[in-house]
């Protein structure tokens, strides 16, 4: 019974790294760039929700459906202008500029929200769970960010699978200069991708408020576990990220069985051994390989 | 049918390191390293602590920039080896080993654990390959954490500098990191002056021509890997001396990696002099703006961000190229011999 509420905890866990990773996911896809500050983005996120959100009366429940769009318009701005500019010099720049973004925002939310660990708060709803047995207990928000993680990765299928501006992205990440000969516009493509992204990883973000304390450096860790996901899952696969999150999951909540301190360590082990017996991942293409 | 005189010109070439007398540069850093060398016995002891941070972010910087100045490798986990290295000294010197003799050993330590890790992550490119370092240096430190002996979550001081006075500790501590420092950089000369050094230019300029030359770009990337993991453990041991305390959170700070990439990027990427001019600002930004907590890292993580977008050759290169000035030449200087006036027109078919 306990391996069962193992499965069941990391399962739930899963769901909210593959919605933290599917935006990094989908823009090594489209743009072959690693956004090293994707992880500081969703931080930020949950900083506005509780900070500035509440000043447009707003309750911070609610606040992803003003968060969402506005940082899917940043990540419109951001890549039109200073991913793109990376981009034109060469992928080594992007790099350097993401990851110096990164360190800058950190810095930032620490010297403007110092260290202390903040909550989206979302009432009484946020300690409340469903106990279907006698050990299991099933947290509703957990449950409630892993429904969403689906629903976003289903969405983000229909619109990539049925939508012209989705054929389009598809046709971008496949062959960029060839699309581009058929009349597509690669930078607003980009942009458009950027957008869902950010998006994304916004709504990971205060996702992520709601199931725990965040602090400024909670981007650096996200993101290591976002990318193990999408590793292990398979790069440039989105169903392949949502089973790369859950089994970083279940290994995470195996490891914390034994020893607390295994929790991270258990999740990296099986990174690495994903990484040694197969480089691609789970479902992957080898397209991050060189 | 052209006529050509190539073949001649290869005769009458005249190849060189520098194009000013060696003897300007030689005899300058000569005076600034016998300064140096002497420096805690003259400057205050408050400057002479300065210097040997500053000694420290040389090393790793100078190491950063091989990885990613000269064989295109840009690791965010190299703290790794700076944590590994601290733990490494702390390991022999519990065993009873001199923490000043620990420093090489330390080195070796990290260079034999980067051989496995190589082989693991060079299979990855770009941002796979950085993430998957910061990945490894997360492990490293969980792993630490875990040591009993070393102190666990906690840390430990090194054993071995409590029968020296404050002043010997002091004195002796900055010496190590300064010949260190020297070492490292002097060594990365010399690397990037052997044949190694001109696998990693032809790989830097064109890897698919490189690999088709009979250039093995993975084996030259592995080298420098490992070359670039002894150098952030030795910068790690020197650390380990310089502190009271080691603490797994610090010695494998992220923060490391930032202050590397940032000295690297501002000072000039590929260039030996950028790393050093870049830690400069740094520790001059840092001391100007102490009092105002983060700052000074947001300001130049600021700058690093405009440097890598409008000026990527970095201080130094941005330089170098407008006065054509190179204190540390590794490249060569192809000049046609002025004396040589006999031309013999060779014939191509």
């Amino acid at each position: 019974m306990i391996w069962l509420n193992i499965l069941i905890q990391g399962t739930l866990i899963g769901g909210f790294y593959a919605l933290f990773a599917c935006g990094l996911s989908l823009m090594f896809g489209v743009l072959k760039v690693i956004n090293l500050a994707h992880g500081d983005m969703a931080v930020v996120a949950g900083y506005v929700a509780v900070f500035l959100t509440p000043h447009l009366h707003i309750p911070e429940i609610w606040s992803f459906l003003v968060v969402v769009p506005i940082f899917g318009l940043i990540g419109y701005i951001v890549q039109r202008t200073l991913i793109q500019k990376s981009i034109d010099r060469d992928p080594f720049t992007t790099l350097l500029v993401t990851f110096g973004l990164s360190v800058v925002i950190e810095n930032l939310l620490l010297e403007v929200y110092s260290a202390n660990g903040q909550t989206v708060n979302i009432g009484a709803i946020g300690y409340e769970s469903w106990h279907p047995g006698s050990i299991f207990y099933i947290s509703y928000v957990s449950l409630g960010v892993l429904g969403t993680a689906v629903l976003v990765l289903l969405i983000l299928q229909m619109f990539l699978s049925r939508t012209n501006t989705g054929r389009l992205i598809r046709a971008v990440a496949d062959d960029r200069e060839a699309a581009q000969m058929s009349g597509a516009n690669y930078r607003h493509i980009f942009g458009i991708a950027a957008a869902i992204a950010f998006a994304t990883v916004a709504l990971a973000g205060i996702a992520y408020g709601m199931m725990t304390q965040f602090a400024p450096t909670s981007g650096g860790v996200n993101l290591l576990f976002a990318f193990e996901a999408v590793v292990i899952g398979g790069i440039g696969s989105l169903w392949g990220t949502l089973i790369g999150g859950v089994a970083l999951g279940i290994a995470q909540q195996f490891g914390a069985h034994f020893n607390v301190g295994y929790q991270i360590l258990a999740g990296n082990v099986l990174f690495l051994i994903v990484l040694a017996i197969r480089p691609q991942g789970l479902f992957g293409r080898k397209t991050a390989l060189s | 049918m052209t006529v050509s005189n190539s073949a001649n010109e290869l005769v009458s070439l005249d190849v060189r390191r520098s194009n000013h007398s060696e003897w300007f540069t030689s005899s300058g850093a000569l005076a600034l390293i016998i300064f140096l060398s002497v420096a805690p016995w003259i400057v205050p002891a408050e400057f002479a602590a300065t210097l040997m941070n500053f000694y420290i972010l040389v090393i790793m910087a100078t190491m950063w920039n091989l990885l990613a100045g000269y064989a295109g490798m840009v690791s965010i986990g190299q703290q790794a080896f700076v944590g590994l290295g601290a733990y490494a000294t702390l390991y022999f010197a519990l065993k009873g080993v001199n923490p000043f003799v620990t420093i090489p050993l330390a080195a070796v330590v990290c260079g034999l654990l980067a051989v496995p890790i190589t082989y693991l992550l060079l299979r990855l490119r770009g941002g796979y390959f950085a993430i998957a370092t910061w990945v490894v240096a997360d492990t490293a430190l969980l792993v630490i954490g875990t040591i009993a002996l070393l102190g666990g979550g906690t840390g430990r001081s090194v054993p071995g500098l409590q029968n020296l006075t404050p002043t010997q500790t002091a004195h002796y501590s900055y010496l190590a990191a300064w010949a260190v420092a020297l070492i490292v950089v002097a060594g990365t000369y010399f690397l990037l002056r052997s044949r190694l050094g001109l696998v990693l230019a032809s790989i830097r300029d064109n890897e698919v021509a490189a690999r088709s030359a009979g250039v093995n770009v993975r084996a030259a990337r592995r080298t420098i890997f490992i070359v670039a993991a002894a150098g952030c453990g030795a910068a790690g041991a020197v650390l380990a001396i310089s502190q009271p305390f080691i603490q797994p959170s610090s010695v494998f700070s992220l923060q490391w990696a930032a202050e590397m990439l940032f000295v690297s990027m501002i000072g000039g990427l590929g260039t030996i002099e950028g790393p050093i001019i870049g830690a400069i600002i740094f520790f001059a930004l840092q001391q100007f703006l102490q009092q105002d907590g983060v700052w000074y890292l947001i300001i130049f993580g600021t700058l690093a961000v405009v440097i890598a977008l409008w000026q990527p050759r970095g201080i130094w290169g941005t330089f170098r190229d407008r006065f054509h000035v190179d204190l540390l030449p590794v490249g060569y200087h192809v000049r046609r011999r002025s004396n040589i006036v006999e031309e013999v027109p060779v014939v191509e078919e």
